[in-house]
């Protein structure tokens, strides 16, 4: 399949000055984002994700290497070019940052208003733009009487406004419950979906790359340390930093439970309704220690992870590693979990 | 207790002391207002950042700001001549009052928009807004109910300056004041003209909070 690139980070650096010292808060990233993908950049906080989406649009202005958007350098840009340029690539914030003077549907007026569009021309698209983010009812609405979920989905609205190619999305959920996360993550799916505009989502938490990302870049102290699908990604993690992200482990003393053997399993394709673990355990006749567990049902499929903490001894261990690939569960042994 | 004429004189100072109040708190926002925007866009970490420029207006700020106003009143004498003829008189206070407020009132407009949510600027960048359109549709319009209240301080603070003028003939409610309660020793007169400021003052702020209030809409 031929596949358009839509931005293309090259050999990206971007270091801060500080009185004490420079901080590398990017240490030359290379990235290929194409036409219509979700792509999830993720990593801990300070690991330089916020600096890197900023230099997509070049609020913040690389200290080396070249971003292109479409072909176009924005390094060579003026800044006309670029203020023209930033009218296509939208952003949403983890703080939603609307203007708390104007009412909802003002709010979305704003970047018309900003390329001079008529009053009314401008007023009549962004009822039409609330419509697409379900909150009709609430156009003469502060922003001060909704809730983060719908200030999200004025922004969402706000964002796309200008027609944009690209959305990035700065921690745009990370402010907001679980149950409003995922009706945010829902609706940017949808966007993607009827729109075909490439959608970029900064976050922290695997959760949100998993429910909507195709692909996945996992940045770690300002460098690129993995990059691919999400289920590659998800379901063999390469690097150190990838490996801690996904598997979640922290850094809490578990001295009690050394010398046991770990294995971590990745669901797949297995039908939800069977338990496997439970049957597992009948079978080997031990007892097993589950110390992650985070799988759901999607259409009748098991999907997610388990890290488990098998018996001590070799021999029922591996019966039970045996056991969980017959039935076509991804299993591996996780060397140092604890 | 006051004969006709007394009355009819406080009357006239009265008004006399609103018009120097409004016209040099108007002339003075005039000056301030670009001051205050200047001094936030050319901060170290504004939208465009010029160390000469924000040197300089910093540092002209401070020195007026610094100088009594009393000492100032008579230091610019020259040039209140210069410009309107005559170095007494309410049009006369009205040159001082607002060199003397306009970098107050700059201070007072740079506190505000630095209220403004950054994350709120950046948003607009990232929509490729011009920082014309960020000054005018972003920092205005957000700090306006701040700026509200600034102007009010500001108001009350020329008040109180206008009064000061009275010591050199200045016109006014401070003029009476120092002319018949402490040239004259009728201390009735000067307290009436202490109840007329303070009356002065509190109608002003009441107006400035209520229009603050009603242009708030971010507590509902």
């Amino acid at each position: 399949m031929y596949e358009e690139t839509m931005i293309s980070v090259k050999d990206v650096s971007k270091s801060f000055e500080t009185k004490e010292a420079v901080v590398n808060a990017l240490d030359h990233v290379n990235l290929e984002i194409h036409k219509g993908e979700i792509y999830g950049i993720i990593g801990m906080s300070g690991a330089g994700k916020s600096t890197l989406v900023r230099c997509l649009n070049f609020l913040e202005r690389p200290t080396t290497g070249t971003v292109c958007i479409e072909e176009h350098d924005l390094s060579m840009m003026s800044e006309e070019e670029l203020r023209k340029l930033r009218t296509k690539i939208a952003m949403i914030f983890q703080h939603f940052n609307l203007l708390m003077q104007r009412t909802v549907l003002d709010n979305i007026c704003f970047p018309l208003e900003i390329v001079g569009m008529p009053k009314k021309k401008a007023r009549e698209k962004a009822a039409e733009l609330l419509k697409i983010v379900d909150l009709e009812e609430k156009a003469k609405a502060y922003p001060s009487q909704l809730s983060g979920g719908q200030k999200q989905r004025v922004a969402i609205a706000r964002a796309l406004a200008m027609d944009p190619k690209i959305l990035l999305c700065d921690e745009a959920t990370s402010a907001l419950d679980p149950t409003t996360t995922k009706s945010i993550l829902a609706l940017l799916k949808d966007i993607n979906q009827r729109f075909g505009i490439t959608i970029v989502i900064i976050t922290h938490e695997m959760a949100v790359v998993q429910e909507v990302c195709t692909h996945v870049a996992i940045i770690d102290q300002g460098t690129l340390a993995e990059t691919g699908t999400v289920e590659e990604v998800f379901s063999h993690p390469k690097t150190k930093a990838g490996k801690k992200l996904i598997y979640q482990s922290s850094n809490k003393d578990y001295s009690l439970m050394h010398g046991k053997k770990c294995i971590r399993i990745v669901f797949s394709e297995n039908s939800s309704f069977e338990p496997v673990i439970g049957n597992m355990v009948l079978e080997c006749k031990a007892p097993v220690n589950i110390l992650l567990a985070d799988t759901k049902d999607i259409g009748g499929i098991a999907h997610g992870q388990m890290i488990l903490q098998l018996p001590e001894e070799e021999m029922i261990a591996n019966r039970m590693i045996e056991y969980l690939r017959e039935r076509k569960l991804g299993v591996e042994v996780l060397e140092d979990y604890v | 207790m006051f004969d006709h004429q007394t009355i009819s004189m406080l009357a006239k100072e009265t008004w006399t002391t609103i018009y120097m109040t409004l016209t040099s708190t108007t002339l003075a926002y005039a000056l301030g207002l670009p001051m205050g925007i200047a001094l936030v866009l050319t901060a170290a970490d504004g939208l465009k950042p010029n160390v000469v420029i924000y040197k300089i207006l910093d540092f002209i700020v401070n020195i007026v700001r610094s100088v009594p106003f009393i000492i100032l009143l008579i230091m610019l004498m020259p040039f209140t001549k210069l410009i309107v003829g005559k170095s007494y008189g309410p049009a006369a206070t009205v040159v001082p009052l607002t060199i003397a407020a306009a970098p107050f009132i700059a201070r007072l407009v740079e506190s505000s928009l630095l209220e403004v949510d950054k994350g709120v600027i950046e948003a607009a960048q990232s929509m490729g807004a011009s920082t014309w359109h960020i000054v005018w549709k972003v920092l205005l319009a957000e700090a306006r109910v701040s700026l509200i209240v600034g102007g009010t301080i500001a108001l009350a603070t020329i008040l109180g300056y206008s009064a000061m003028s009275g010591a050199v003939g200045g016109g006014g409610l401070g003029d009476v004041a120092i002319r018949y309660g402490y040239h004259r020793y009728q201390v009735d007169i000067m307290m009436v003209t202490v109840v007329l400021l303070v009356a002065l003052v509190q109608v002003m702020q009441y107006i400035g909070t209520k229009i603050s209030r009603k242009m708030d809409k971010r507590n509902r």
